[in-house]
């Protein structure tokens, strides 16, 4: 299995230790060297965009906001802000900075989770034990401030459901400073400690010609330098108003994006901050209708994972026409396969892991409409016939070709 | 006769032996719990495990050749075992210590991953192939720094018997300082014969799930993990008796009462100590790729075992 040219196929899923969700990905392999790697999505296929339009507006942001257990609070934001556009909705600005803290939040649990991962991929299981334990204290503010720890329900149309309190800007104030000190840690032990960074170094290299040809986003396109955060190209909500830096890295490995995720989180506290110091009084939420008027939106989100956008069309009722979700894993993982060219299997599940992919979020269903009523499938003697039929449809037959064929061959 | 079985049995063979590697990965996991902030398992954890694992029912994969599957389990563990016999704990002569036992052990602790390889590539399923491929490359990167450290302090003895050496060394203590460097290596080698992290690459489990343990369960596999803590505490024990040989003569000093417990319980503090370091090494690393591991141990390890080569020779020829 280990001489000369011959290859050996493993897979990678949709059950392996490696994968947190059920994705398949079929390695070749020559010795230890990929030569080739197939993916196959669509394990997980809930339906949620169909089971939208059968919903309330309400209902439906229900749904959106568990199509990912991480960021749930982008793909609900990003519902909001469609129907939001579409209705010509005002949202008052304290709804609007609630937001903001609610996402930075939610960023910051993802970064930390993200880490914990990557640790755990290269066998780094401590640095997985430690960013967790510190991400609990991210995820008691998030329940302490909305009720739950994922899902957090904050978002409703025209603003958000639930006020904060001084007691609670003081809490996370807390918070946030404990998460700071940990985070500066853990920037020195990505940059210091060596069997680390030997396995994150020059590991699934993503140049920057390639990132911008295969549409990177998120911290996967920041570690290849393309300067895009949705944040700042289109602001949202109350990001306009906040000062904070797009953080980048020509590393273009693993070693960049983990930079740039650590690099993010100290962003992060910093708006936070700013959002708590500067909280405008006002209401929280304006009134919304319950019949949304025709009309079409875009909206787009800077997600943990990347750009994530929401497109919904209304048709005057108070169910949405159409609903679609582009998750940022799906931009995201046609670059896998570039950044496992020539490397190892053991690079494999960190590679993967580096674009903190979410499948169940970009699971969708290809559906192959059969005209001839068939299951699908075709035999080769199946296809075959289809194709004389084909032919022959199109006025080329080749009948008489093939029985001289055959007259030669038995003679 | 009587006397033989006892000694290979019980007392300091196969008993002794069990209760002391599960009391070692229990020290060993509650250490990695407790560095990682985590409670850990409590006192009796893995003789559960082991219990419940050999409770559990035996699969056997249809394509895998079923007797070597089913056999090496057993040579793996009477091989790290038997080579226990010959190493010094406390006293100054092992049971069954000859002129050679020093070669005797190492090549006992060689079967081990021998049979990992047999195990896993017989299993034929492509995780435990890879995993047993990688076994045996492993093998070739750590095999030579290890006994190069070993048989370093061996030459500087002049004797090729690990219960001679140790009594070498204790009549000049300070001769033990010259082998330091060989205790680093031996101990980075001893990772890779454990497979633990940094050099878990045969069993890494986000890559191949276990290796040439994916496809094993049961009994079989339940062996195959006491090998591995029988193989951790003879390993200790080797490098105590090799690099950490003082103290030896508490049992005479203490009288017969006090001394053998006292004895004892300097051993188990060496052997306990070699495994603490293992675990903290374990800790703060992540896991190396197999070529960035030949590259280290070749690299580094086996260099600076020469060397230790080296100090041990001129010592020699100076301090004769």
């Amino acid at each position: 299995m280990h001489n000369g040219d011959e290859h050996v196929q493993i897979p990678i899923g949709p059950q392996h230790p490696a994968l947190k969700e059920p994705t398949s990905f079929t390695l070749t392999l020559q010795g230890e060297k990929i030569l080739q790697m197939g993916v196959r999505l669509g394990y997980n296929h809930r339906g949620i965009e169909k089971a939208c339009e059968g919903r309330t507006y309400v209902r439906a942001l229900y749904l959106t906001e568990r199509i990912c257990g991480i960021c749930s609070h982008s793909h609900a934001t990003c519902f909001v802000q469609a129907v939001e556009e579409i209705a010509g909705l005002e949202v008052p600005k304290r709804a609007l900075y609630i937001r903001v803290l609610i996402s930075e939040l939610e960023r910051i649990h993802s970064h930390l989770l993200w880490l914990g991962v990557a640790g755990h991929e290269v066998g780094f299981d401590t640095l997985l034990m430690y960013t967790w334990r510190d991400r609990e204290i991210v995820m008691d503010l998030l329940a302490a401030l909305t009720g739950n720890r994922v899902n957090y329900s904050i978002n409703t149309f025209g603003g958000v459901r639930r006020d904060i309190t001084d007691a609670q800007k003081a809490e996370v104030l807390k918070g946030i400073d404990a998460l700071e000190e940990r985070t500066k840690y853990y920037i020195g032990v990505a940059t210091e400690e060596v069997t680390l960074i030997k396995r994150l170094r020059n590991v699934g290299v993503l140049s920057h010609e390639d990132a911008l040809r295969l549409g990177a986003v998120g911290p996967t396109g920041r570690a290849s330098s393309i300067p895009r955060d949705v944040r700042k190209d289109d602001p949202y909500a109350a990001y306009g108003e906040i000062p904070f830096e797009v953080i980048t890295s020509d590393c273009n490995d693993v070693y960049g994006r983990t930079l740039v995720r650590v690099g993010e989180l100290m962003e992060s506290y910093k708006i936070v901050r700013f959002v708590l110091k500067n909280l405008p009084d006002g209401p929280i939420a304006v009134k919304a209708p319950r019949k949304v008027q025709a009309g079409e939106a875009l909206s787009r989100y800077e997600a943990p994972r990347g750009e994530d956008v929401h497109y919904v069309r209304a048709n005057g009722t108070d169910k949405p026409e159409r609903v679609k979700v582009r998750a940022p894993t799906l931009a995201n993982v046609q670059a896998v396969s570039k950044m496992l060219e020539d490397r190892y299997l053991a690079d494999m599940p960190i590679v993967v892991a580096a674009i903190d992919p979410c499948f169940s979020c970009t699971d969708r269903l290809i559906s192959i409409a059969d005209d001839r009523g068939g299951s699908g499938v075709l035999f080769w003697q199946q296809l075959r016939e289809y194709s004389i039929h084909w032919y022959q449809h199109h006025g080329i037959d080749f009948t008489e070709l093939n029985k001289t064929f055959r007259r030669g061959e038995d003679a | 006769m009587g006397s033989d079985l006892f000694y290979m049995l019980v007392f300091p063979g196969l008993a002794f032996l069990i209760v002391f590697s599960l009391l070692a990965e229990y020290v060993d996991r509650k250490l990695y719990a407790r560095l990682q902030h985590r409670i850990g398992p409590p006192w009796f954890q893995p003789l559960a495990d082991l219990i419940k694992l050999s409770a559990k029912e035996e699969i056997i994969p249809q394509q895998a050749d079923t007797g070597i599957f089913k056999f090496v389990p057993l040579v793996a563990l009477a091989a790290a075992a038997t080579a226990f016999l010959y190493i010094p704990l406390w006293g100054r002569r092992a049971p069954y210590a000859f002129e050679g036992d020093l070669i005797l052990v190492l090549y006992l602790l060689t079967i081990p991953t021998v049979t990992f390889f047999l195990g896993g590539w017989y299993s034929r399923s492509l995780y435990s192939m890879i995993g047993a491929a990688r076994s045996v490359i492993q093998l070739f990167a750590y095999e030579i720094p290890l006994f190069l450290c070993i048989l370093a302090p061996a030459l500087l003895a002049d004797t090729w018997s690990l219960s001679s050496m140790t009594q070498y060394y204790h009549q000049h203590p300070a001769r033990m300082l010259l082998n330091v460097a060989g205790l680093g290596v031996c101990l980075v080698a001893m990772l890779g014969k454990l497979e633990r992290v940094p050099f878990d690459i045969p069993e890494a489990e986000t890559e191949i799930v276990a290796g040439s343990f994916t496809e094993y369960s049961g009994r079989l596999l339940a062996m195959f993990r006491l090998t591995l803590d029988v193989e951790m505490v003879v390993g200790a024990t080797l490098i105590a008796a090799v690099f950490l040989p003082f103290g030896l003569d508490l049992p005479q000093r203490l009288g017969a009462a006090w001394g053998g417990a006292a004895g004892f319980g300097l051993y188990a503090a060496k052997v306990l100590a070699v495994v603490c370091v293992l675990s903290v090494l374990r800790t703060v690393m992540a896991r190396l790729r197999l070529d960035q591991m030949i590259n280290f141990c070749w690299q580094i390890a086996a260099p600076v075992a020469l060397a230790q080569v080296v100090v041990d020779l001129v010592a020699k020829g100076l301090l004769k």
